[in-house]
């Protein structure tokens, strides 16, 4: 009954493709990948809306909306509606094909991701031999176009925001990479279904997931980190820079363009974490062993709503980094701190098993950490601040 | 350590969402205009004028005295005398306005009518919700609009009623201990029931 409940989307989409005319079949299996995709992840984009004004309300002490529906839950309609009936403005001298591209490509770029992702045993729409260099490839593109968005609009500060953008996602590609190939070298394979299924047996109660061992659990932070840079998310928000430069590289963008922009920037964010929790938190397996009888897609789902939560309460809580405060994170921090976890990956992989194990690899994960961050604070030479008042 | 205070503020965020859901002071929305927060008891915007009893026109307090008109420093209100007199809370016959206007979007809600006001005839309301369609003429209130019950008056300003309350029983009451004995001298009953029909 279990395992009807948990293969049920396989066996009914292998019924439809067997029940279609030969010559359709692989196409009609694409192309119910795709629907599936497309359709569950932008209920999803629509439900993170509303999530995500009504978390943000809650903390900061007040309600999120609440008039448009019960608890404002119709929100993201109003919000569609009023994105798609608002005149869409292209400025006079602006690159008028690029302007249309740029939206269009970022939003296919940020689906092409998907494809690799099992959100549930044997569920995933591609089982490439190189899942996570492919999903890499993908997230690029993004990248380009908001270079794109950022130059085609013709306006010095929306390109200002563009060149800020890009520099800001191509520093933080670097330790993103360079803390998934640790699990690419624990997995010894870059199919991410093959990674998925490394993670999912248990010992005893406990869950095989590379988040549990000392290299993991740093990769895990360093990654979630990067990923909230390249998704240009608070505190990385300074391309968007809400407050400031308005809405920096999409500042020229209206009506529905710009619904499309936010689109991408979201269904990014999630594609991302989606692969953070096929690379760390072990994909679609249940967290302990006695819970596996629940269907593989709702673990993968609900931990995806959690990295959700977190990416939200992250957002709330601290405040935007300056570029400069960013690039010297990411160049002086992330990059060393990446680099050592390599290094603490393969410690562990020929290490025997054990508690020696543990020991090293933990040391060799705290030291740096504490070792680095206390140096870099000392060059600031932070003190308490004396004021001297004019008497 | 580093990341500590990150931790630290990710902590007290989450003391403010779960905190929402169980108190107050964790939320501290007030929906207008389903829910209303209360006003302070000195809060005031635009004057009118009180009368005594169920009567708005026969217990108007006002005896256009015009004191107010050359008061007001915008020069908002515009009265016009009675040519006949009325009775007034302590019986003696007074004038009263035929007309008294307030052009609202003059007033400045300075007070300085309430405090010239010898017969505490005109008070501050704290209403705000006044907006019209009609920014000249919905907004030149007449006597009609601006006459409110005492006890309207008590309901808003509860400290300052009671206090003009008290001072006009007080002064009703030593007018009647002077008419009284003189009454008393001329006939011995007839003021004993008008005093008790005006208290």
């Amino acid at each position: 009954m279990t395992e009807l409940l948990d293969q049920i989307f396989v066996i009914v989409k292998h019924w439809l493709v067997a029940h279609s005319p030969f010559w359709l079949q692989s196409s009609i299996s694409a192309a119910l990948s795709a629907a599936a995709i497309l359709v569950v992840f932008a209920s999803l984009f629509a439900l993170t809306t509303i999530l995500e004004r009504k978390g943000l309300g809650r903390f900061q002490n007040r309600y999120g909306p609440n008039r448009v529906g019960p608890f404002g839950l119709l929100q993201p309609v109003a919000d569609g509606l009023k994105s798609l009936t608002k005149e869409d403005i292209v400025p006079h001298s602006a690159d008028a094909a690029l302007h249309l591209l740029a939206p269009i490509i970022l939003v296919t770029a940020a689906f092409l991701g998907y494809a690799v992702l099992p959100v549930g045993r044997n569920m995933v729409a591609i089982d490439l031999d190189a899942g996570v260099l492919y999903f890499f490839a993908a997230g690029s593109v993004i990248e380009l176009t908001v270079f794109m968005a950022g130059w085609s609009s013709r306006n010095k500060y929306s390109l200002l925001g563009a060149m800020r953008a890009i520099a800001q996602m191509i520093s933080y590609e670097v330790p993103l990479i360079l803390s998934s190939i640790t699990v690419i070298m624990a997995t010894g394979s870059l199919s991410s279904v093959a990674i998925a299924e490394r993670q999912a047996g248990y010992t005893g109660i406990w869950p095989h997931w590379f988040v549990f061992t000392p290299w993991g659990f740093a990769g895990f932070v360093l990654f979630m980190i990067a990923a909230i840079a390249e998704s240009n998310r608070s505190p990385f928000d300074l391309p968007e820079g809400e407050s400031e430069i308005i809405a920096g590289y999409y500042i020229e963008y209206s009506g529905f363009k710009f619904a499309l922009f936010f689109l991408g920037e979201y269904i990014g964010m999630f594609a991302i974490s989606g692969l953070a929790i096929t690379l760390f938190l072990g994909g679609w397996s249940a967290p302990f062993s006695f819970l596996s009888w629940v269907p593989s897609y709702f673990w993968f789902f609900g931990k995806l709503l959690s990295l959700i939560a977190v990416l939200i309460w992250v957002r709330s809580t601290l405040p935007r980094l300056r570029m400069d405060q960013l690039m010297n994170f990411a160049w002086k921090f992330m990059l060393p701190m990446a680099m050592i976890n390599l290094v603490t990956a393969a410690v562990w992989h020929f290490m025997q098993s054990g508690s020696l194990r543990w020991l090293v690899c933990a040391v060799l994960v705290a030291a740096p950490y504490t070792l680095l961050g206390r140096g870099l604070m000392q060059s600031k030479k932070l003190e308490k601040r004396v004021y001297r008042f004019a008497d | 350590m580093l990341g500590e205070g990150i931790l630290k503020g990710l902590a007290e965020t989450a003391r403010n969402f779960l905190g929402s859901y169980v108190s107050k002071d964790r939320l501290t929305t007030v929906q207008f205009p389903e829910e209303r927060l209360p006003q302070a008891e000195a809060a005031r915007n635009f004057p009118f004028l009180v009368y005594d009893g169920s009567d708005w026109q026969a217990g108007l307090r006002c005896v256009a005295c015009q004191i107010c008109e050359k008061e007001c420093p915008p020069k908002c209100i515009f009265i016009e005398k009675s040519k006949d007199k009325k009775p007034d809370y302590m019986g003696k016959p007074q004038f009263y306005p035929a007309v008294f206007n307030i052009d609202v979007s003059v007033c400045m809600s300075c007070q300085i009518c309430v405090e010239v006001c010898p017969f505490d005839a005109i008070e501050m309301d704290n209403a705000f919700e006044l907006s019209t369609c009609d920014r000249f003429g919905g907004l030149l209130w007449p006597k009609s609009q601006l006459a409110k019950s005492n006890d309207y008056f008590h309901q808003i300003h509860p400290t300052a009623a009671s206090e003009v309350d008290e001072r006009l029983a007080e002064a009703k009451t030593k007018a009647d201990a002077k008419t009284k004995p003189l009454a008393g001298a001329a006939s011995s009953t007839s003021p004993q029931p008008e005093s008790a029909s005006t208290t």
